[in-house]
């Protein structure tokens, strides 16, 4: 069996940040194994720009970001096998993985981080009632038709869900000769940036409704209408608001999904809020050794975000490596509370963690004028004002190590939205 | 005096902004964060632009299209006919990120350039 | 000049198909949609039932018991995914559990071996997920689960190579009387060309259409209604949730719902039972889907809603004499009807397809086919390999390297398999039934534009020729700019 220091699974962004870090904190014997024909992953078919703002001070398009990576991690020599299928992973990190050229590989790896990303809500997740005619896409998959392969999947569009991925279709669409009629969101606020509704959808005159669904699909081959109604609060349509929209395409953004079906076989604990693995400080899962980040770990909303994660993935993950195994150390949880939904990590480890770690977040709601307050046990240690938080936007909390150290006695920490 | 609600688009925090004007000419720019949000606000309201991405043809390559952006920001109201221009065009693998792929698009002014890299088959 | 045509390539008409072309006759299937198995046939529970249901002494009575024994032969022989899970009627608190004995009664007097009634406490060892209400129920160990599609596709595929011609996307508009036969008017729904197709024998086995073909050349009126059934289907995570099929006692309130594994390992419940005018429509309803959870919650719980990956609906064809109609129509010297084929269509058709064999031996007094070979290779899955067989294969064709479907972890091997063995895929439903591209937690989002890349080289078609299941289902419509 073939041996790796560090096998990463997955050369998307995360991926590619993570084997960058691994690499220039000291570990020559990587691998990383991409399952589509090129490094880069979904950025390849995101070919809008707003990318790197945090990381490259420049906006570019998704395949001039991955770009970016992709030569950080040639001019490194670190090894990648491309259309390479990961099949199974187990607790004793062998990988197992298939291609056309060398069939089924068995690998054997000290360390693994997982970096799988994600996968769209599909239209039989949501249980859309109607027919199931050719015309129904989710947003991705009619992203790489018109981006990758310049195929138009429809003319006259509705989109269900108002996630970034839907919004930029909508301007996508429009722009190579469709018709977007309108965008329904189930919530009462968008799932997608705030940028994306004024440069995706008011730039174009496309309406947003908001607490809105489709509750009828008509065409048996190809769509010919959708009718969309207002939900009340308790999300169920409200009967005699239903507005029926003829269409021959009804695009899905409607939530991303970790892909962690590696995971479990490597039994790895998944957190059922975020459906990714529950990590500690150094992103390593409960499993010796395996680490996460980007889209498997949670859903981010910016790709910057994902690098900086992948970063210090790839760098725990060689801390680990060379020291051999993972140090027994205190654990202090941190509680989500108050509209918090969960926290990326869950556990952290006051003597271990680095200087400054970021806890990432996302809230359940909307909230104005609202803070994030951070307690230490019952002591308020910080209060950051926060105008607008949304649930489509992450929120984050640096926790210093220093100030850790002043309570060895500590018992959890709580992080929650207050009154500003 | 006259005032204008606008979201910046100029990176995701997505400011409120609120730009007061007297006939066309900007007296403030309020909620911006950031210096960006200003410039954003005052052209916004006076001469709106984008930048513009899709995609052409790519012939002899290792896949068929190449995604493309104008190498700077355009008018909003240009936006059709930049795409429209692109249409019908067909560029010679191998490309790499930056290459020209249109001069002066639709009369703007501004290059279309490849935002991606194709290798030839 | 056929010696028969059979109107349906669903589960009835293929079985049909496979059991004649063990005769010397020039047989045909005359298919309205672009595969077999795109009706009744597609989409119902998948069960192969024990037999217990159905009235003594009626059609549906003997053809399913006697198909529930044939099945093990069957499977074996045209490769279908089939296994004896074991059925389980279950009887809650507010029931009366007589109803449990009239049901063992029916069964024993209809030949159903093994029935047996379980207490509380025996089920649980067996199913621990039971409802708290649920306090005794009937056990039929021949009850079983099946894949629907490749049990109809085998049939369909084993006909095909045994010589039965196919004419897919070809709609029968009308059938008149002949001297030697029948003369039936048919239209290539594709390119849109007419013409005239002679038999001497016409089979019926047109799903909810079959009344409308019988009244066409019998005064003997069939009238079947289409009762649609709608189905919620979830992730493998939650495929044994429960190991037997989980049948609930009928009562007033209705039939009750099943919740069942899949012999691919999801879960499936359902379906309701609602009688719709129109046999086109094959649509779920709100109102459908939100009494699946509630009804299945009477004899199984936790059912993980949660991990719902697709819903459907089915018609099932109902005639109004609640039986099978299976025979010659009275007044119509070789019009062999198979109509009103509901369930338990799928547990009978290797029955029906013997059944109505024998008729035609009996009209036409064939010779038996020499060159008759009862087996058909399934679609190879190279899960069941071990490692070392694998790399063998991978080594001979690597295309079984190359994962399409990353859900379903599904080769490009498996679907070139699909599209070029007999009746092969031409559409992405009509891979999706025979590899399960597409058919897991994703639902197509990742492999659908791989697979049309696929169809396009391999067929070859173009990709604005490909649709999701057949004419007027296309995927793309135009290319970028220009639509």
């Amino acid at each position: 069996m073939k041996a790796y220091d560090l096998i990463i699974i997955g050369g998307g962004p995360a991926g590619l940040a993570a084997a960058v870090a691994a690499r220039d904190n000291g570990i020559d014997s990587i691998l990383i194994l991409e399952r589509d024909k090129d490094l880069g992953g979904i950025l390849n078919q995101c070919i809008h720009n707003g990318f790197g703002l945090h990381t490259f001070k420049e906006e570019l398009t998704g395949p001039e970001y991955a770009a970016r990576f992709i030569a950080q991690v040639k001019e490194r020599n670190i090894e990648y096998k491309l259309n390479t299928m990961v099949m199974d992973i187990s607790e004793d990190k062998v990988v197992t993985a298939m291609n056309r050229e060398e069939g089924m590989i068995l690998l054997q790896a000290k360390a693994v981080i997982l970096a799988m990303g994600c996968r769209e809500r599909s239209r039989g997740a949501l249980n859309i009632p109607g027919y199931r005619p050719a015309g129904i896409y989710s947003a991705g998959t009619a992203q790489r038709l018109v981006n990758m392969e310049g195929y138009m999947p429809g003319r006259e569009v509705v989109i269900l869900g108002s996630g970034d991925i839907g919004l930029i279709m909508a301007r996508r669409m429009t722009l190579e000769g469709a018709k977007v009629k309108v965008v329904a969101e189930l919530m009462p606020y968008s799932g997608g940036l705030k940028r994306n509704i004024v440069q995706c959808l008011n730039d174009f005159d496309i309406p947003l409704k908001l607490s809105h669904t489709v509750v009828d699909i008509e065409g048996k081959e190809r769509v010919e209408a959708v009718t969309i109604a207002e939900v009340g609060p308790d999300r169920h349509p409200i009967p005699g608001t239903e507005e029926r929209y003829t269409c021959d395409t009804l695009l899905l953004s409607c939530g991303l999904i970790p892909e962690n079906e590696l995971s479990k076989s490597a039994g790895v604990a998944l957190s059922p809020i975020t459906s990714g693995p529950i990590v500690n400080d150094s992103l390593e899962t409960n499993i010796d050794g395996i680490f996460a980040c980007g889209n498997v770990l949670h859903v981010h909303d910016l790709v910057d975000y994902v690098s900086q994660e992948a970063g210090a993935a790839g760098k725990n993950a060689a801390a680990y490596i060379l020291k051999g195994k993972t140090a027994e150390a205190k654990i202090v949880e941190i509680l989500p509370v108050g509209g918090v939904r969960y926290t990326v990590p869950k556990y952290i480890r006051p003597t271990e963690m680095e200087d400054t770690l970021t806890v990432r977040f996302r809230v359940g709601d909307v909230y104005k004028n609202c803070a994030i307050a951070t307690y230490f046990d019952d002591e308020l240690i910080s209060k950051r004002k926060r105008p607008v938080m949304a649930p489509g936007e992450m929120e984050q909390v640096i926790l210093l190590k220093k100030k850790l150290a002043e309570y060895p006695d500590l018992q959890h920490i709580t992080i929650k939205i207050e009154e500003a | 005096m006259e005032t204008r609600e606008l979201t910046c688009i100029g990176c995701p925090l997505g400011c409120a902004l609120t730009v007061t004007m007297e006939g066309k000419e900007v007296k403030e720019v309020k909620g911006n964060t950031c210096v960006k949000g200003d410039i954003y606000a005052r052209k916004e309201v006076t001469n709106p632009t984008r930048i513009v991405t899709t995609t052409v043809k790519v012939s002899g390559g290792k896949v068929p299209m190449i995604n493309v952006k104008t190498q700077s920001d355009i008018p909003k109201d240009r936006i059709f006919d930049c795409v429209a221009a692109l249409k019908g065009l067909t560029i010679p693998a191998p490309v790499a990120i930056g290459d020209i792929v249109l001069e002066n698009v639709a009369g703007t002014g501004v290059n279309i350039v490849a935002a991606g890299n194709v290798e030839a088959a | 000049m056929y010696d028969v045509a059979i109107i349906g390539a669903g589960v009835a008409g293929s079985a049909v198909a496979r059991e004649l072309s063990r005769y010397q006759l020039k047989v045909c299937v005359i298919e309205r949609e672009e595969d077999v198995c795109c009706g009744t046939s597609k989409a119902n529970s998948a069960i192969i039932h024990a037999g217990f249901d159905a009235v003594p002494g009626s059609m549906k009575a003997k053809v399913n018991v006697e198909g529930n024994a044939m099945m093990d032969q069957i499977a074996e022989e045209l490769d279908v995914p089939f296994r004896r899970n074991g059925s389980v009627v279950v009887c809650t608190k507010d029931q009366d559990p007589a109803g449990l004995e009239v049901l063992m009664e029916r069964g024993r007097a209809n030949g159903v071996p093994g029935l047996q009634i379980l207490s509380r406490d025996e089920l649980l060892a067996k199913e621990p997920n039971l409802s708290d209400d649920v306090v005794c129920a009937l056990f039929a160990p021949t009850g079983g689960i099946v894949c629907p599609f490749h049990l109809t596709m085998g049939y369909a595929e084993n006909a095909c190579s045994n010589g039965v011609e196919f004419f897919l996307n070809t709609r029968v508009d009308a059938i008149a009387k002949t001297e030697a036969g029948y003369s039936l008017s048919v239209t290539h729904t594709d390119t849109k060309v007419s013409e005239e197709k002679e038999a001497k024998i016409v089979i019926n086995a047109a799903g909810v259409y079959a009344d409308v073909f019988n009244n066409m050349v019998s005064e003997r009126k069939l009238h079947i209604t289409a009762r649609k059934g709608e189905y919620m289907l979830l992730d493998k995570d939650a495929g044994k949730h429960v190991s037997s099929t989980i049948f609930q006692l009928p009562s007033k309130m209705g039939k009750g719902v099943l919740v069942t594994p899949t012999v691919h390992g999801n879960l499936l419940v359902g379906p309701t039972a609602v009688d719709v005018e129109n046999k086109e429509s094959v649509n779920t309803t709100q109102d459908g889907l939100d009494s699946l959870g509630r009804t299945a919650s009477l004899s199984v719980k936790n059912v993980p809603l949660r991990q719902v990956i697709t819903s459907f609906a089915g018609l099932r064809a109902h005639e109004d004499s609640d039986d099978f109609i299976i025979g010659e129509a009275p007044d119509a010297k070789g019009f062999i009807n198979v109509a009103g084929i509901e369930s338990p269509g799928l547990s009978s058709a290797p029955a029906i397809g013997v059944m109505v064999a024998d008729m035609v031996k009996e009209m036409l007094n064939p010779e038996v086919n020499p060159d008759f070979n009862p087996i058909r290779k399934g679609i190879l899955d190279p899960d069941t390999l071990s490692l070392e067989e694998r790399n063998e294969l991978i080594k001979k064709n690597p295309a079984y390297g190359n994962i399409i479907c990353r859900c379903e972890m599904v080769t490009e091997g498996e679907i070139l398999d699909a599209i070029h063995r007999p009746l092969g895929a031409r559409s992405l439903d009509g891979v999706k039934r025979r590899t399960r591209a597409g058919m897991g937690r994703c639902q197509a989002g990742f492999c659908s534009p791989r697979t049309m890349e696929i169809l396009e080289r391999e067929v070859p078609m173009s990709m604005f020729d490909i649709t999701k299941n057949g004419v007027g289902s296309n995927i793309v419509i135009g290319t970028n700019k220009e639509i």
